[in-house]
């Protein structure tokens, strides 16, 4: 990759200790996606907020580099571990709550919007078309590249910092004007929900490559298109897909009923479970206001976790929607996630109902629970009365 | 092959068949496989040299490879058949050499034998 005199000076050091760190990893990231060069972005989010993800080493990691090291350009950022306003409902430790409260800090301290989100392409207006930026939630990074008309790799935690930092990123194909799938995927099933369009991601994520065209597929609906997204960003490496038709000479690839069902063997465990789960990725203000209709004079047999934006809450709450959900036994948390959250702990809870792909995955593995997976429609059917 | 990550390390091949999702699926404490449908399930990372096909999933992996660096549970190399920005960059700040390379190269690299790693050259 051809560095800049100015970039090469700051990658060897010479520009401080910040700069150097950050320029390793733009090399590192652009001689894996062969990038020829750097380019500027405008927009960076960062993943690694959690500290049940990022732990003591994450939590030491930007502690340290807070220190001196300040962001360029815009940059917000991904749920973290907990909603403050419910915290002390859970049984979560206070080392959990000073360390996560450490890396707010951290990232406050660089000048990060603290927006716990992991739907920024929904709580922020989106620059003009074609803007380069830096997206690292895998769910977010999909979203911009096939939806939103912006341009991102998908980068990681440490990429998007790193871009953050120095307002670059490697020009990488995914930045470029041009088509690159190499798959087709021809969906053949009918009638599909939005759980439907998380397994299409998932499956879609394994078999392809940066980027995959999915025919047979003509408008989606937001739930169903975050649904998709955040399958495709957690089974693969793909960051980008098209909807369009099969004339094209690339590989054709089905996704029927049995490559569905497969999928839900690997995902689904169990058929029931202890609580539900709603939002990963978190709700944005349409699926809250969805979710508040559907629920009218209904309300839930067992505990429901709806995880939505703080800025989403607020609004929702000025409309009467929040107050609906909480009438129908919500439980609403902002500033943080279904995927990976602790506060869902196995020690009390067997087993997960959700409709998310992502969330089914994390939950299953790393937060060590059964998972019972359905659409909404049939959550809302089957579990309120 | 292509040097993503340089330096120099010594060890004994884990081979996968399978794409890593480093937040899912490894513990970042232990270095231990815990997603049961992984091929390297219970297995550890740990001080081996980890040869995959690519990684995986959450962009939050990067800080994973990174803990288990700091946890003295990290690979000492790895080596894929493409790199992916949450592995080259988990590794770069974690200082783990990383090498991409071909699929001939690949099928080549067998389980259990000892390899060493020393910038641009494999052994």
């Amino acid at each position: 990759m051809e560095l800049t005199k100015d970039e090469e000076a700051a990658l060897k050091g010479e520009q401080g200790e910040t700069l150097e760190l950050a320029y390793r990893i733009l090399v590192a990231t652009g001689e894996a996606t062969n990038a020829e060069r750097l380019i500027p972005i405008e927009w960076s989010h960062l993943s690694g907020v959690n500290y049940n993800t990022i732990g003591d080493a994450g939590e030491e990691f930007l502690s340290k580099l807070s220190q001196t090291a300040r962001v360029k350009v815009k940059t917000t950022l991904n749920p973290m571990g907990f909603d403050i306003d419910s915290v002390s409902k859970f049984d979560l430790d206070e080392d959990f709550i000073e360390k996560q409260q450490s890396i707010r800090k951290s990232y406050e301290r660089m000048g990060v919007t603290l927006s716990f989100s992991c739907i920024p392409y929904e709580i922020f207006d989106l620059p003009e078309k074609n803007t380069q930026v830096s997206f690292a939630e895998t769910n977010a990074a999909i979203y911009a590249n096939s939806i939103a008309n912006l341009k991102t790799n998908k980068e990681s935690a440490f990429s998007a910092l790193a871009s953050a930092l120095t307002g670059k990123s490697p020009y990488s194909d995914l930045r470029k004007d041009q088509d690159t799938h190499n798959v087709t995927i021809q969906m053949k099933v009918d009638n599909p929900n939005e759980l439907t369009y998380g397994m299409l991601g998932f499956f879609a994520g394994k078999v392809a490559d940066n980027s995959v065209k999915i025919s047979g597929v003509n408008e989606l609906d937001k739930r169903s298109c975050k649904s998709l997204c955040a399958g495709m960003g957690t089974s693969g490496t793909c960051g980008k897909f098209i909807l369009g038709d099969d004339n094209d000479q690339t590989e054709k690839i089905d996704f029927d009923e049995q490559e569905m069902q497969k999928i839900h063997d690997e995902l689904n465990t169990t058929d029931k479970g202890d609580l539900i789960t709603l939002g990963s990725p978190q709700l944005g203000l349409e699926e809250v206001s969805d979710l508040a209709l559907m629920l009218q004079n209904k309300s839930f047999k067992k505990r429901c976790m709806v995880f939505c934006p703080r800025a989403v809450q607020q609004q929702a709450r000025k409309l009467g929607h929040i107050n609906n959900l909480e009438k129908a036994g919500c439980e609403i948390y902002s500033d943080c996630c279904t995927c990976l959250t602790p506060l869902i702990d196995k020690k009390d809870v067997d087993s997960v109902t959700t409709n998310s792909i992502k969330g089914a995955y994390y939950l299953k593995n790393s937060n060590g629970v059964e998972v019972n997976l359905k659409p909404l429609s049939e959550i809302v059917r089957d579990e309120t009365k | 092959m292509k040097t993503i990550v340089q330096g120099t390390a010594k060890g004994i091949i884990l081979k996968s068949n399978n794409p890593i999702n480093f937040l899912g699926a490894v513990d970042k404490k232990t270095g231990i496989i815990r997603d049961q449908s992984h091929d390297l399930y219970q297995k550890s990372v740990r001080d081996v040299v980890l040869v995959f096909p690519h990684g995986i999933g959450s962009s939050v992996g990067a800080y994973t490879i990174y803990s288990l660096k700091a946890n003295n549970s990290a690979p000492r190399a790895m080596i894929c058949q493409k790199a992916d920005l949450t592995v080259a960059s988990g590794c770069a700040l974690a200082n783990i050499p990383l090498v991409v390379v071909t699929k001939e190269e690949y099928d080549s690299l067998v389980n259990g034998n000892e390899i060493t790693i020393d910038n641009d050259l494999i052994k």
